[in-house]
Protein backbone atom coordinates (compact mmCIF):
# COMPACT_ATOMS: atom_id res chain seq x y z
CA UNK A 1 0.00 0.00 0.00
CA UNK A 2 2.53 2.40 0.65
CA UNK A 3 4.92 1.59 -2.16
CA UNK A 4 1.72 2.38 -4.50
CA UNK A 5 1.05 5.69 -2.77
CA UNK A 6 5.08 6.42 -2.67
CA UNK A 7 4.56 5.83 -6.63
CA UNK A 8 1.50 7.71 -7.40
CA UNK A 9 3.46 10.98 -5.04
CA UNK A 10 6.41 10.56 -7.06
CA UNK A 11 4.44 10.79 -10.54
CA UNK A 12 2.51 13.71 -9.02
CA UNK A 13 5.91 15.62 -8.45
CA UNK A 14 7.64 14.05 -11.85
CA UNK A 15 4.62 15.93 -13.65
CA UNK A 16 4.88 19.00 -11.71
CA UNK A 17 8.56 19.39 -11.94
CA UNK A 18 8.22 18.60 -15.82
CA UNK A 19 5.67 21.32 -16.52
CA UNK A 20 6.81 23.97 -14.10
CA UNK A 21 3.46 24.03 -12.63
CA UNK A 22 0.90 22.41 -10.14
CA UNK A 23 0.12 22.33 -6.84
CA UNK A 24 1.40 19.58 -5.07
CA UNK A 25 0.30 20.06 -1.34
CA UNK A 26 -3.10 20.10 -2.46
CA UNK A 27 -2.63 17.09 -4.49
CA UNK A 28 -0.67 15.42 -1.49
CA UNK A 29 -3.95 16.32 0.94
CA UNK A 30 -6.42 14.46 -0.74
CA UNK A 31 -4.26 11.39 -2.26
CA UNK A 32 -5.65 8.45 0.82
CA UNK A 33 -9.54 10.10 0.14
CA UNK A 34 -9.24 9.06 -3.72
CA UNK A 35 -7.76 6.16 -3.03
CA UNK A 36 -10.36 4.86 -1.00
CA UNK A 37 -12.95 6.21 -3.14
CA UNK A 38 -11.25 4.75 -6.72
CA UNK A 39 -10.25 1.64 -4.76
CA UNK A 40 -13.43 0.18 -2.72
CA UNK A 41 -16.44 2.63 -3.10
CA UNK A 42 -17.42 4.00 -6.39
CA UNK A 43 -18.58 1.88 -9.31
CA UNK A 44 -17.20 2.95 -12.94
CA UNK A 45 -15.38 1.46 -15.83
CA UNK A 46 -12.54 2.86 -16.80
CA UNK A 47 -13.51 2.10 -21.01
CA UNK A 48 -16.96 3.37 -20.39
CA UNK A 49 -16.22 6.86 -18.52
CA UNK A 50 -19.58 8.41 -19.57
CA UNK A 51 -21.60 4.85 -18.48
CA UNK A 52 -25.11 6.43 -16.96
CA UNK A 53 -24.78 3.58 -14.05
CA UNK A 54 -21.67 5.10 -12.55
CA UNK A 55 -21.11 6.71 -9.51
CA UNK A 56 -19.91 10.71 -10.04
CA UNK A 57 -16.81 12.13 -8.39
CA UNK A 58 -16.26 15.75 -8.82
CA UNK A 59 -13.01 17.25 -7.56
CA UNK A 60 -14.43 20.72 -6.60
CA UNK A 61 -11.23 22.19 -5.53
CA UNK A 62 -9.68 21.59 -8.83
CA UNK A 63 -6.20 22.88 -8.34
CA UNK A 64 -5.96 19.44 -6.34
CA UNK A 65 -6.38 17.92 -9.86
CA UNK A 66 -2.37 15.85 -9.89
CA UNK A 67 -4.12 13.94 -7.06
CA UNK A 68 -6.72 13.00 -9.23
CA UNK A 69 -4.93 12.29 -12.42
CA UNK A 70 -2.41 10.56 -10.85
CA UNK A 71 -5.03 8.07 -9.62
CA UNK A 72 -7.44 8.10 -12.95
CA UNK A 73 -4.05 7.07 -14.91
CA UNK A 74 -3.43 4.46 -12.17
CA UNK A 75 -7.25 3.02 -12.61
CA UNK A 76 -6.93 3.44 -16.51
CA UNK A 77 -8.95 6.08 -17.38
CA UNK A 78 -6.31 7.39 -19.97
CA UNK A 79 -2.05 6.49 -20.46
CA UNK A 80 0.24 7.38 -17.52
CA UNK A 81 2.16 8.66 -20.08
CA UNK A 82 0.02 11.90 -19.95
CA UNK A 83 0.97 12.64 -16.00
CA UNK A 84 4.55 13.97 -17.93
CA UNK A 85 2.68 16.33 -20.33
CA UNK A 86 0.90 18.13 -17.51
CA UNK A 87 0.23 21.46 -18.10
CA UNK A 88 2.40 21.18 -21.33
CA UNK A 89 0.41 22.75 -24.65
CA UNK A 90 -1.58 20.42 -25.89
CA UNK A 91 -1.94 18.25 -22.92
CA UNK A 92 -5.12 16.75 -22.01
CA UNK A 93 -4.08 17.69 -18.78
CA UNK A 94 -4.65 21.42 -17.25
CA UNK A 95 -3.96 22.62 -13.84
CA UNK A 96 -7.36 22.33 -13.45
CA UNK A 97 -9.47 19.54 -14.50
CA UNK A 98 -11.38 19.99 -17.95
CA UNK A 99 -14.50 17.84 -18.22
CA UNK A 100 -14.28 17.77 -21.92
CA UNK A 101 -10.56 16.77 -22.31
CA UNK A 102 -10.02 13.75 -19.71
CA UNK A 103 -11.96 10.80 -19.64
CA UNK A 104 -13.22 10.49 -15.85
CA UNK A 105 -13.40 14.07 -15.20
CA UNK A 106 -16.67 14.93 -14.53
CA UNK A 107 -16.59 18.72 -14.34
CA UNK A 108 -14.68 21.20 -15.29
CA UNK A 109 -13.32 22.93 -11.98
CA UNK A 110 -10.85 25.35 -10.74
CA UNK A 111 -12.88 28.52 -9.86
CA UNK A 112 -14.05 27.41 -6.19
CA UNK A 113 -17.53 27.04 -5.03
CA UNK A 114 -18.84 25.75 -8.49
CA UNK A 115 -18.17 21.71 -8.59
CA UNK A 116 -20.16 21.57 -5.20
CA UNK A 117 -23.28 22.91 -6.76
CA UNK A 118 -23.08 21.30 -9.78
CA UNK A 119 -22.46 18.48 -7.80
CA UNK A 120 -25.73 18.97 -6.01
CA UNK A 121 -27.35 19.58 -9.39
CA UNK A 122 -26.30 16.23 -10.42
CA UNK A 123 -27.29 14.44 -7.46
CA UNK A 124 -30.71 15.78 -7.80
CA UNK A 125 -30.70 15.09 -11.91
CA UNK A 126 -29.97 11.45 -11.00
CA UNK A 127 -33.29 11.39 -8.05
CA UNK A 128 -35.27 12.86 -11.19
CA UNK A 129 -34.11 10.35 -13.52
CA UNK A 130 -34.49 7.45 -11.05
CA UNK A 131 -31.19 6.42 -11.63
CA UNK A 132 -29.37 5.06 -8.70
CA UNK A 133 -25.88 6.29 -8.84
CA UNK A 134 -24.47 8.72 -5.78
CA UNK A 135 -22.66 11.81 -6.46
CA UNK A 136 -19.02 12.44 -4.54
CA UNK A 137 -17.77 15.68 -4.24
CA UNK A 138 -14.40 16.71 -2.64
CA UNK A 139 -14.35 20.24 -1.51
CA UNK A 140 -11.41 22.54 -0.01
CA UNK A 141 -11.90 23.91 3.47
CA UNK A 142 -10.78 27.24 2.16
CA UNK A 143 -13.31 26.85 -1.17
CA UNK A 144 -15.60 26.85 1.98
CA UNK A 145 -15.10 30.61 2.26
CA UNK A 146 -17.47 30.85 -0.73
CA UNK A 147 -21.02 31.35 -0.41
CA UNK A 148 -22.13 28.76 -2.88
CA UNK A 149 -20.54 26.07 -0.51
CA UNK A 150 -23.50 26.80 2.31
CA UNK A 151 -26.10 27.67 -0.73
CA UNK A 152 -25.02 24.02 -1.62
CA UNK A 153 -25.40 22.81 2.11
CA UNK A 154 -28.90 24.18 2.38
CA UNK A 155 -30.56 22.61 -1.19
CA UNK A 156 -28.75 19.08 -0.91
CA UNK A 157 -30.80 18.87 2.32
CA UNK A 158 -33.46 20.30 1.59
CA UNK A 159 -33.73 18.29 -1.33
CA UNK A 160 -32.99 15.35 1.20
CA UNK A 161 -30.05 14.06 -1.42
CA UNK A 162 -28.96 11.34 0.42
CA UNK A 163 -27.56 10.11 -3.08
CA UNK A 164 -24.46 12.63 -2.41
CA UNK A 165 -21.47 12.62 -0.10
CA UNK A 166 -19.79 15.66 0.26
CA UNK A 167 -15.77 15.02 1.54
CA UNK A 168 -13.96 18.08 2.60
CA UNK A 169 -10.44 18.25 2.52
CA UNK A 170 -9.68 20.12 6.12
CA UNK A 171 -5.87 20.96 5.26
CA UNK A 172 -6.26 24.23 7.07
CA UNK A 173 -5.56 26.14 4.01
CA UNK A 174 -8.12 28.41 5.35
CA UNK A 175 -6.69 29.24 8.45
CA UNK A 176 -3.96 31.96 7.10
CA UNK A 177 -7.44 33.92 6.06
CA UNK A 178 -10.75 33.35 7.80
CA UNK A 179 -11.71 31.07 10.68
CA UNK A 180 -13.61 28.45 9.45
CA UNK A 181 -14.55 27.07 12.88
CA UNK A 182 -15.96 23.42 13.71
CA UNK A 183 -17.02 22.42 10.14
CA UNK A 184 -18.94 19.08 11.11
CA UNK A 185 -21.21 21.22 13.45
CA UNK A 186 -21.62 23.73 10.65
CA UNK A 187 -22.49 20.93 8.19
CA UNK A 188 -25.05 19.19 10.76
CA UNK A 189 -26.46 22.43 11.75
CA UNK A 190 -27.19 22.33 7.62
CA UNK A 191 -29.16 19.31 8.51
CA UNK A 192 -26.74 16.31 7.08
CA UNK A 193 -25.21 13.70 8.79
CA UNK A 194 -21.86 14.43 9.51
CA UNK A 195 -18.62 13.00 10.67
CA UNK A 196 -14.91 13.71 11.26
CA UNK A 197 -11.71 11.49 10.71
CA UNK A 198 -8.55 11.27 10.24
CA UNK A 199 -7.91 12.29 6.27
CA UNK A 200 -4.41 10.26 6.29
CA UNK A 201 -5.98 6.90 7.41
CA UNK A 202 -7.63 4.83 4.72
CA UNK A 203 -9.63 2.92 6.87
CA UNK A 204 -11.40 5.08 8.93
CA UNK A 205 -12.01 6.93 5.87
CA UNK A 206 -13.97 4.14 4.72
CA UNK A 207 -15.83 3.63 7.31
CA UNK A 208 -17.22 7.34 7.33
CA UNK A 209 -18.08 6.51 3.44
CA UNK A 210 -20.03 3.80 4.96
CA UNK A 211 -21.83 5.76 7.60
CA UNK A 212 -25.94 5.46 7.03
CA UNK A 213 -27.48 8.43 6.21
CA UNK A 214 -31.14 7.98 4.53
CA UNK A 215 -33.00 10.98 3.76
CA UNK A 216 -29.85 13.04 3.87
CA UNK A 217 -26.69 14.11 2.49
CA UNK A 218 -23.75 13.01 3.80
CA UNK A 219 -20.70 15.52 4.71
CA UNK A 220 -17.49 13.76 6.18
CA UNK A 221 -14.82 16.58 7.34
CA UNK A 222 -11.50 14.93 6.69
CA UNK A 223 -8.47 16.24 8.63
CA UNK A 224 -5.27 16.59 6.89
CA UNK A 225 -1.88 17.89 5.92
CA UNK A 226 -1.13 19.62 3.22
CA UNK A 227 2.35 17.81 1.95
CA UNK A 228 1.56 15.11 3.48
CA UNK A 229 4.11 11.69 2.24
CA UNK A 230 6.84 14.23 2.20
CA UNK A 231 8.86 15.69 4.78
CA UNK A 232 10.00 18.36 2.78
CA UNK A 233 6.53 19.76 2.31
CA UNK A 234 4.60 18.57 4.88
CA UNK A 235 2.72 21.54 6.46
CA UNK A 236 4.95 24.05 4.55
CA UNK A 237 2.84 26.98 2.97
CA UNK A 238 6.01 27.81 0.57
CA UNK A 239 5.16 24.91 -1.35
CA UNK A 240 1.33 25.52 -1.84
CA UNK A 241 2.08 26.31 -5.72
CA UNK A 242 5.27 25.92 -5.83
CA UNK A 243 7.45 23.79 -8.52
CA UNK A 244 10.83 22.20 -7.34
CA UNK A 245 14.19 22.83 -8.65
CA UNK A 246 16.32 20.13 -10.05
CA UNK A 247 17.46 19.94 -6.74
CA UNK A 248 14.49 20.37 -4.34
CA UNK A 249 12.99 17.49 -6.70
CA UNK A 250 16.01 15.01 -6.12
CA UNK A 251 15.61 15.66 -2.42
CA UNK A 252 11.87 15.29 -2.58
CA UNK A 253 11.84 11.78 -4.61
CA UNK A 254 14.42 10.05 -2.48
CA UNK A 255 12.27 9.31 0.41
CA UNK A 256 10.07 6.96 -2.00
CA UNK A 257 13.07 5.60 -4.10
CA UNK B 1 -45.02 38.19 -22.34
CA UNK B 2 -43.94 36.97 -18.64
CA UNK B 3 -47.62 35.11 -18.72
CA UNK B 4 -46.36 33.69 -22.44
CA UNK B 5 -43.27 32.43 -20.50
CA UNK B 6 -45.68 30.43 -18.07
CA UNK B 7 -47.58 29.11 -20.72
CA UNK B 8 -45.00 27.66 -22.98
CA UNK B 9 -43.17 26.21 -20.77
CA UNK B 10 -45.94 24.56 -18.77
CA UNK B 11 -46.84 22.98 -22.17
CA UNK B 12 -43.39 21.69 -22.66
CA UNK B 13 -42.85 20.50 -18.84
CA UNK B 14 -45.81 18.53 -19.99
CA UNK B 15 -44.39 17.32 -23.43
CA UNK B 16 -40.96 16.89 -22.68
CA UNK B 17 -39.80 14.95 -19.58
CA UNK B 18 -36.45 16.53 -19.66
CA UNK B 19 -37.14 19.98 -19.16
CA UNK B 20 -36.42 20.89 -15.34
CA UNK B 21 -38.22 24.61 -14.09
CA UNK B 22 -35.81 26.21 -11.31
CA UNK B 23 -37.53 29.47 -10.36
CA UNK B 24 -35.64 32.11 -7.86
CA UNK B 25 -38.39 32.76 -5.61
CA UNK B 26 -40.70 34.90 -8.42
CA UNK B 27 -42.95 34.06 -10.26
CA UNK B 28 -43.99 30.86 -7.93
CA UNK B 29 -47.98 32.02 -8.67
CA UNK B 30 -47.58 31.47 -12.37
CA UNK B 31 -46.05 27.71 -11.96
CA UNK B 32 -48.83 26.92 -9.01
CA UNK B 33 -50.33 24.13 -11.09
CA UNK B 34 -46.65 22.93 -12.45
CA UNK B 35 -45.47 23.06 -8.99
CA UNK B 36 -48.81 20.30 -7.90
CA UNK B 37 -48.78 18.35 -11.42
CA UNK B 38 -44.75 17.75 -11.69
CA UNK B 39 -42.88 18.46 -8.32
CA UNK B 40 -39.97 16.43 -9.29
CA UNK B 41 -39.67 19.07 -12.58
CA UNK B 42 -40.67 22.46 -11.21
CA UNK B 43 -39.04 23.69 -7.72
CA UNK B 44 -39.22 27.45 -6.49
CA UNK B 45 -35.22 27.13 -6.21
CA UNK B 46 -35.01 29.67 -3.37
CA UNK B 47 -32.89 33.44 -3.33
CA UNK B 48 -29.36 31.82 -4.23
CA UNK B 49 -28.76 32.36 -8.07
CA UNK B 50 -24.93 31.47 -8.20
CA UNK B 51 -25.51 27.91 -6.68
CA UNK B 52 -28.66 27.34 -8.54
CA UNK B 53 -26.97 27.87 -12.02
CA UNK B 54 -24.28 25.52 -11.10
CA UNK B 55 -26.91 22.95 -10.20
CA UNK B 56 -28.41 23.65 -13.02
CA UNK B 57 -25.27 22.51 -15.19
CA UNK B 58 -25.43 19.53 -12.74
CA UNK B 59 -28.78 18.95 -14.47
CA UNK B 60 -27.78 19.00 -17.36
CA UNK B 61 -24.54 16.38 -16.81
CA UNK B 62 -27.27 14.37 -16.17
CA UNK B 63 -29.18 14.99 -19.60
CA UNK B 64 -31.91 17.22 -18.05
CA UNK B 65 -32.97 20.77 -19.66
CA UNK B 66 -32.78 23.41 -17.34
CA UNK B 67 -34.99 26.81 -17.36
CA UNK B 68 -33.98 29.07 -14.90
CA UNK B 69 -35.72 32.02 -13.85
CA UNK B 70 -35.61 35.06 -11.91
CA UNK B 71 -35.10 39.42 -12.74
CA UNK B 72 -31.96 39.82 -15.06
CA UNK B 73 -29.21 41.42 -12.46
CA UNK B 74 -29.45 38.12 -10.33
CA UNK B 75 -28.64 35.95 -13.43
CA UNK B 76 -26.46 37.55 -15.59
CA UNK B 77 -24.44 40.04 -13.01
CA UNK B 78 -24.37 37.76 -10.22
CA UNK B 79 -23.95 34.33 -11.42
CA UNK B 80 -22.05 35.27 -14.67
CA UNK B 81 -19.19 33.15 -13.69
CA UNK B 82 -21.67 30.00 -13.53
CA UNK B 83 -22.98 30.42 -16.42
CA UNK B 84 -19.54 31.03 -18.29
CA UNK B 85 -17.76 28.10 -16.31
CA UNK B 86 -20.26 25.62 -15.84
CA UNK B 87 -22.63 26.06 -19.07
CA UNK B 88 -20.62 27.74 -21.91
CA UNK B 89 -17.03 26.18 -21.30
CA UNK B 90 -18.23 23.22 -20.51
CA UNK B 91 -20.90 23.54 -23.33
CA UNK B 92 -24.03 22.39 -21.76
CA UNK B 93 -27.40 23.37 -22.53
CA UNK B 94 -29.43 25.04 -20.14
CA UNK B 95 -32.24 28.38 -21.09
CA UNK B 96 -31.70 31.09 -18.55
CA UNK B 97 -34.97 33.65 -18.97
CA UNK B 98 -35.05 37.27 -17.11
CA UNK B 99 -37.87 39.74 -16.05
CA UNK B 100 -37.31 43.14 -15.92
CA UNK B 101 -35.04 44.04 -18.82
CA UNK B 102 -33.02 47.27 -18.59
CA UNK B 103 -35.32 49.58 -16.45
CA UNK B 104 -38.39 47.83 -16.71
CA UNK B 105 -38.69 47.97 -12.94
CA UNK B 106 -38.24 51.34 -12.83
CA UNK B 107 -39.22 52.31 -9.48
CA UNK B 108 -37.72 49.64 -7.70
CA UNK B 109 -34.57 50.96 -8.50
CA UNK B 110 -31.10 50.70 -9.80
CA UNK B 111 -29.95 47.35 -8.08
CA UNK B 112 -32.87 45.60 -9.85
CA UNK B 113 -32.24 47.58 -13.19
CA UNK B 114 -30.18 45.31 -15.91
CA UNK B 115 -28.98 47.59 -19.02
CA UNK B 116 -25.93 45.88 -19.23
CA UNK B 117 -26.70 41.84 -19.60
CA UNK B 118 -26.49 41.78 -23.40
CA UNK B 119 -22.91 43.55 -23.63
CA UNK B 120 -21.73 41.36 -20.87
CA UNK B 121 -23.06 37.96 -22.41
CA UNK B 122 -22.24 38.78 -25.68
CA UNK B 123 -18.75 38.42 -24.77
CA UNK B 124 -19.37 34.32 -23.80
CA UNK B 125 -18.10 32.34 -26.63
CA UNK B 126 -21.27 30.13 -27.05
CA UNK B 127 -23.66 32.24 -25.20
CA UNK B 128 -27.08 32.80 -27.27
CA UNK B 129 -28.97 35.65 -26.30
CA UNK B 130 -33.04 36.39 -27.62
CA UNK B 131 -35.00 39.52 -27.33
CA UNK B 132 -38.21 38.82 -28.36
CA UNK B 133 -40.62 41.83 -29.45
CA UNK B 134 -43.82 40.00 -28.45
CA UNK B 135 -45.02 37.07 -26.36
CA UNK B 136 -46.13 35.37 -29.50
CA UNK B 137 -42.27 35.59 -30.71
CA UNK B 138 -41.24 33.95 -27.13
CA UNK B 139 -43.35 31.18 -27.76
CA UNK B 140 -41.55 30.29 -31.24
CA UNK B 141 -38.17 31.02 -30.21
CA UNK B 142 -37.85 29.41 -26.71
CA UNK B 143 -39.77 26.22 -29.06
CA UNK B 144 -37.34 26.47 -31.55
CA UNK B 145 -34.50 26.54 -29.80
CA UNK B 146 -34.46 25.55 -25.80
CA UNK B 147 -33.26 21.95 -26.64
CA UNK B 148 -30.49 22.85 -28.95
CA UNK B 149 -27.45 21.68 -26.70
CA UNK B 150 -26.18 25.15 -26.06
CA UNK B 151 -26.65 27.62 -23.06
CA UNK B 152 -29.61 30.44 -24.41
CA UNK B 153 -30.70 33.65 -22.52
CA UNK B 154 -34.00 34.78 -23.02
CA UNK B 155 -35.07 38.32 -22.10
CA UNK B 156 -38.45 39.10 -21.44
CA UNK B 157 -40.00 42.61 -21.64
CA UNK B 158 -42.85 44.61 -20.26
CA UNK B 159 -42.79 46.25 -23.15
CA UNK B 160 -43.82 44.64 -26.75
CA UNK B 161 -43.92 45.52 -29.81
CA UNK B 162 -47.59 46.20 -31.38
CA UNK B 163 -47.44 42.99 -34.25
CA UNK B 164 -45.47 39.88 -34.01
CA UNK B 165 -43.14 38.93 -36.78
CA UNK B 166 -43.14 35.87 -38.47
CA UNK B 167 -39.56 35.09 -36.52
CA UNK B 168 -37.18 31.84 -36.95
CA UNK B 169 -34.09 31.33 -34.03
CA UNK B 170 -30.70 32.56 -35.50
CA UNK B 171 -32.36 34.99 -38.06
CA UNK B 172 -32.74 38.26 -38.65
CA UNK B 173 -36.48 39.36 -40.58
CA UNK B 174 -36.23 42.01 -43.27
CA UNK B 175 -39.31 44.34 -42.23
CA UNK B 176 -38.84 47.15 -44.83
CA UNK B 177 -36.36 47.77 -47.87
CA UNK B 178 -35.12 51.31 -48.73
CA UNK B 179 -32.49 53.16 -49.65
CA UNK B 180 -30.63 55.25 -48.04
CA UNK B 181 -29.85 53.64 -44.44
CA UNK B 182 -30.42 50.40 -42.56
CA UNK B 183 -32.03 50.14 -39.40
CA UNK B 184 -31.26 47.21 -36.75
CA UNK B 185 -34.10 47.05 -34.53
CA UNK B 186 -33.86 44.60 -31.74
CA UNK B 187 -36.72 43.14 -30.02
CA UNK B 188 -39.36 45.44 -28.43
CA UNK B 189 -37.64 48.76 -30.00
CA UNK B 190 -39.19 47.73 -33.56
CA UNK B 191 -42.43 49.38 -32.17
CA UNK B 192 -40.64 52.98 -32.12
CA UNK B 193 -38.19 52.35 -35.24
CA UNK B 194 -41.27 51.75 -37.71
CA UNK B 195 -42.72 55.12 -35.97
CA UNK B 196 -39.59 56.52 -36.60
CA UNK B 197 -38.60 55.11 -39.95
CA UNK B 198 -42.50 55.34 -41.50
CA UNK B 199 -41.58 58.25 -43.84
CA UNK B 200 -37.74 57.51 -44.37
CA UNK B 201 -36.52 55.36 -47.75
CA UNK B 202 -34.53 53.10 -45.06
CA UNK B 203 -34.18 49.14 -44.90
CA UNK B 204 -35.13 48.10 -41.26
CA UNK B 205 -34.08 44.89 -39.95
CA UNK B 206 -35.86 42.95 -36.44
CA UNK B 207 -33.64 41.10 -34.54
CA UNK B 208 -34.33 38.67 -32.04
CA UNK B 209 -31.33 36.59 -31.83
CA UNK B 210 -28.29 38.49 -30.96
CA UNK B 211 -26.16 35.83 -30.40
CA UNK B 212 -25.67 33.79 -32.91
CA UNK B 213 -25.71 37.12 -35.28
CA UNK B 214 -27.29 37.07 -38.05
CA UNK B 215 -24.61 38.57 -40.58
CA UNK B 216 -26.19 37.29 -44.03
CA UNK B 217 -29.80 38.54 -43.09
CA UNK B 218 -27.73 42.24 -42.69
CA UNK B 219 -25.20 41.75 -45.61
CA UNK B 220 -27.96 41.10 -48.27
CA UNK B 221 -29.81 43.88 -47.43
CA UNK B 222 -27.85 46.37 -46.17
CA UNK B 223 -28.22 49.60 -48.47
CA UNK B 224 -25.30 52.15 -48.42
CA UNK B 225 -22.80 52.18 -45.71
CA UNK B 226 -24.80 53.74 -43.21
CA UNK B 227 -26.13 51.35 -39.95
CA UNK B 228 -28.08 52.41 -37.32
CA UNK B 229 -28.56 49.99 -34.58
CA UNK B 230 -31.43 50.37 -32.33
CA UNK B 231 -30.70 48.92 -28.78
CA UNK B 232 -32.99 48.50 -25.75
CA UNK B 233 -29.92 48.14 -23.86
CA UNK B 234 -26.59 49.81 -22.80
CA UNK B 235 -25.73 50.85 -26.66
CA UNK B 236 -22.63 49.38 -28.40
CA UNK B 237 -23.58 45.62 -27.89
CA UNK B 238 -23.79 44.45 -31.74
CA UNK B 239 -21.37 47.25 -33.24
CA UNK B 240 -18.92 44.98 -33.61
CA UNK B 241 -21.08 42.22 -35.09
CA UNK B 242 -21.91 45.04 -37.53
CA UNK B 243 -18.55 46.02 -38.35
CA UNK B 244 -17.37 42.27 -38.88
CA UNK B 245 -20.12 41.91 -41.52
CA UNK B 246 -18.36 43.87 -43.86
CA UNK B 247 -14.86 43.86 -42.94
CA UNK B 248 -13.51 45.51 -46.24
CA UNK B 249 -16.15 48.38 -46.09
CA UNK B 250 -15.85 51.35 -43.81
CA UNK B 251 -19.37 51.48 -41.95
CA UNK B 252 -21.15 54.95 -40.31
CA UNK B 253 -22.81 53.47 -37.38
CA UNK B 254 -25.13 55.68 -35.37
CA UNK B 255 -26.69 54.08 -31.88
CA UNK B 256 -29.94 54.69 -30.40
CA UNK B 257 -29.52 52.86 -27.43
CA UNK B 258 -29.35 53.24 -23.67
CA UNK B 259 -26.60 55.49 -23.07
CA UNK B 260 -24.32 54.01 -20.30
CA UNK B 261 -25.35 55.52 -16.50
CA UNK B 262 -26.81 54.46 -13.55
CA UNK B 263 -30.81 55.62 -13.30
CA UNK B 264 -30.99 57.12 -9.79
CA UNK B 265 -35.00 58.19 -10.76
CA UNK B 266 -37.74 56.09 -9.85
CA UNK B 267 -41.49 56.22 -11.30
CA UNK B 268 -42.48 54.49 -14.63
CA UNK B 269 -40.50 53.19 -17.69
CA UNK B 270 -41.92 55.32 -20.03
CA UNK B 271 -40.35 58.29 -17.58
CA UNK B 272 -36.97 57.20 -18.01
CA UNK B 273 -37.63 56.50 -21.90
CA UNK B 274 -37.99 60.19 -22.28
CA UNK B 275 -35.76 61.09 -19.83
CA UNK B 276 -32.86 58.88 -21.98
CA UNK B 277 -34.08 59.25 -25.23
CA UNK B 278 -35.50 55.99 -26.17
CA UNK B 279 -37.88 57.62 -27.75
CA UNK B 280 -39.65 57.32 -31.25
CA UNK B 281 -38.66 60.99 -31.74
CA UNK B 282 -35.02 60.95 -31.13
CA UNK B 283 -34.81 57.52 -32.86
CA UNK B 284 -35.95 59.60 -36.27
CA UNK B 285 -33.44 62.63 -35.34
CA UNK B 286 -31.06 60.09 -35.05
CA UNK B 287 -31.78 58.58 -38.41
CA UNK B 288 -32.29 61.76 -40.10
CA UNK B 289 -29.15 62.99 -39.16
CA UNK B 290 -27.04 59.82 -40.57
CA UNK B 291 -28.78 59.94 -43.56
CA UNK B 292 -28.10 63.81 -44.12
CA UNK B 293 -24.39 63.27 -42.41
Amino acid sequence: MAARTNELRLSIVQASFLSNEGHIPSAFSILDILLVLYDKVLHYNPKKPSDPKRDRFILSKGHGSLGLYAVLADKGFFAKKHLKSFGQFESILGGHPDSLKVPGIEVSTGSLGHGFPTAVGMALGLKITKNKAGVYVLIGDGESNEGTVWESALLANHHKLDNLVCIVDHNHSTDRAVSIGDMTVKFKAFGWVAVTVNGHDQKEIYRALKTPHSGKPLAIVAETIKGYGSTVMLNNPAWHHKTPTKEEYAEIVKEWL
Amino acid sequence: MRKQFVKTVEDLVNQDKRLVVLLGDIGVFGFRNSFTVHPDRVYNIGILEQATISLAAGLAKTDLIPVVHTIAPFIVERSLEQIKVDFAFQKLGGNFVSVGASYDYAALGATHHCPADVGILKNIPGMEIVIPGTAEEFDTLFRQSYNNGNPTYFRLSERVNAESQKVTFGKAQVIKKGKKATVLAVGPMLKNVLLAAKKEDVTVLHYTTLSPFDSKTLKNNAVGNKVLICEPYYEGALALDVLNTFPDTAVEIAHAGMPKRFLSKYGMAEDHDKDLGMTAEVIKKKLKKLING
